[in-house]
């Protein structure tokens, strides 16, 4: 008979159950992965800002889906409106989840209406990497940069996301700011709603 | 002094530094995204991502001896099992078991029922021919290479092609012995 041969189960993923979120792997295997990621990237490209600019995009994949996720599991399908919902949003909820705990801070830029900051003292995905002074001021915390505009962007909120390190005294390392600049629309309907 | 006991695959997991396994399973499918994206073809991705996973692996093996106090395995037997039950354990938090030993116990399947990599994930109809979890058949090669056997890692069943595990088959192709990297002549007393 055509068309007889092994019978397979293609069970569609949306059918399956959604897992609780509470299954963990070692650090070390996001690290080797992690690193694979750079490395990967790092032989695509001739210049920084383009190395940038990939991580970035593969953290948007990631940000685009965790808001999903998240929206769809821990917050009962309500959506934020407000500018101040959706930063305190990323601030906690997306940090516990995929970091294991909020960030260390969330700012309101001084100079700029528009311009909000998160920061951490050592971003998980930086804690094995030391960038060669050769690479000037190149952060890998691009990809985390990367998954804040995924969600962002998918909530309804553009802006232009970066990672940047800021130097403290007293600390060897940097501390990393992500800087979130909001599109103008979204002051424009952040005043309507206010 | 004592020889230390080896750790099983649940203690060490617990004393490790654990992320979510979400935040994993994303950024592999970032991972496999770029590639698809970039090389277009099947075939290449698989064989990138093998090529990436072996890289990992030959870094692995060294955190693996390290935490886990296994002493040298005598045969490719424990091997396997010691890859199965404190290997995934300690990296992936999920066990797999070992099964179909050949007549010579120069092959064996590894069996994942739950694979952090696959959660969210559906092959599309245009990607057929992936295996979107060729990363791990590199890290045990990259792995097993690093402590003189060469292996050859195939994927038998997958779970995104229909298949109701994902089942890895480890062939042990040859026992490399131990060369020492120098060559005598290079050193010359001064």
């Amino acid at each position: 008979m055509i068309g007889v041969g092994k019978i397979k189960q293609n069970t569609n993923v949306l059918d399956k159950p959604l897992s609780r979120g509470k299954q963990e792997v070692s650090l070390s295997a996001f690290a080797f992965l992690f690193s694979e990621l750079v490395q990967y990237n790092q032989t695509q490209v001739d210049n920084i800002a383009e190395l940038e600019r990939r991580l970035e995009d593969a953290g948007y994949a990631v940000g685009a889906r965790v808001l999903e996720l998240l929206c769809h599991r821990d917050k009962g399908n309500r959506r934020e409106t407000r500018l101040l919902g959706i930063l305190s949003f990323v601030h906690s909820t997306v940090w516990k989840v995929l970091f294991g705990k909020v960030a260390d801070s969330l700012e309101k830029g001084t100079e700029h209406e528009d311009e909000y900051m998160i920061s951490e003292k050592e971003l998980l995905v930086n804690r094995f990497i030391s960038i060669p002074k050769d690479m000037g001021t190149f952060n890998c915390g691009a990809f985390v940069a990367g998954i804040v505009r995924g969600v962002l962007d998918g909530a309804g909120f553009p802006a232009v996301v970066t990672a940047h390190f800021v130097p403290v005294e007293g600390q060897q390392r940097p501390r990393t700011t992500i800087l979130i600049k909001f599109a103008e629309e979204v002051l424009e309907r952040e005043a309507r709603l206010s | 002094m004592a020889p230390v006991a080896p750790r099983s695959g649940d203690a060490i997991f617990a004393s490790v530094e654990r992320v979510n396994a979400e935040l994993f399973t994303l950024t592999y499918g970032a991972i496999v995204r770029q590639l698809l994206t970039d090389l277009e073809e099947v075939e290449e991705v698989n064989k990138q991502l093998d090529q990436m996973g072996y890289n990992i692996g030959i870094r692995l093996i060294d955190e693996f001896l390290a935490k886990s106090n296994v002493s040298r395995c005598v045969d490719f037997k424990e091997t396997a099992e010691v890859i199965a039950k404190v290997g995934f354990k300690m990296f992936l938090g999920v066990t797999a078991s070992v099964t179909n030993w050949d007549a010579d116990g120069m092959s064996c399947s590894l069996i994942l029922e739950d694979n952090p990599l696959v959660d969210f994930v559906e092959l599309p109809d245009t990607c057929q021919g992936l295996y979107y979890c060729n990363i791990l058949s590199g890290v045990i090669r990259g792995a097993l290479e690093m402590v003189s056997m060469k292996t050859e890692v195939t994927w038998v069943r997958d779970m995104l092609r229909g298949d109701d595990a994902f089942e890895l088959q480890v062939k042990l192709l040859k026992q490399v012995s131990e060369e020492y990297p120098y060559k005598d002549d290079e050193y010359s007393e001064v």
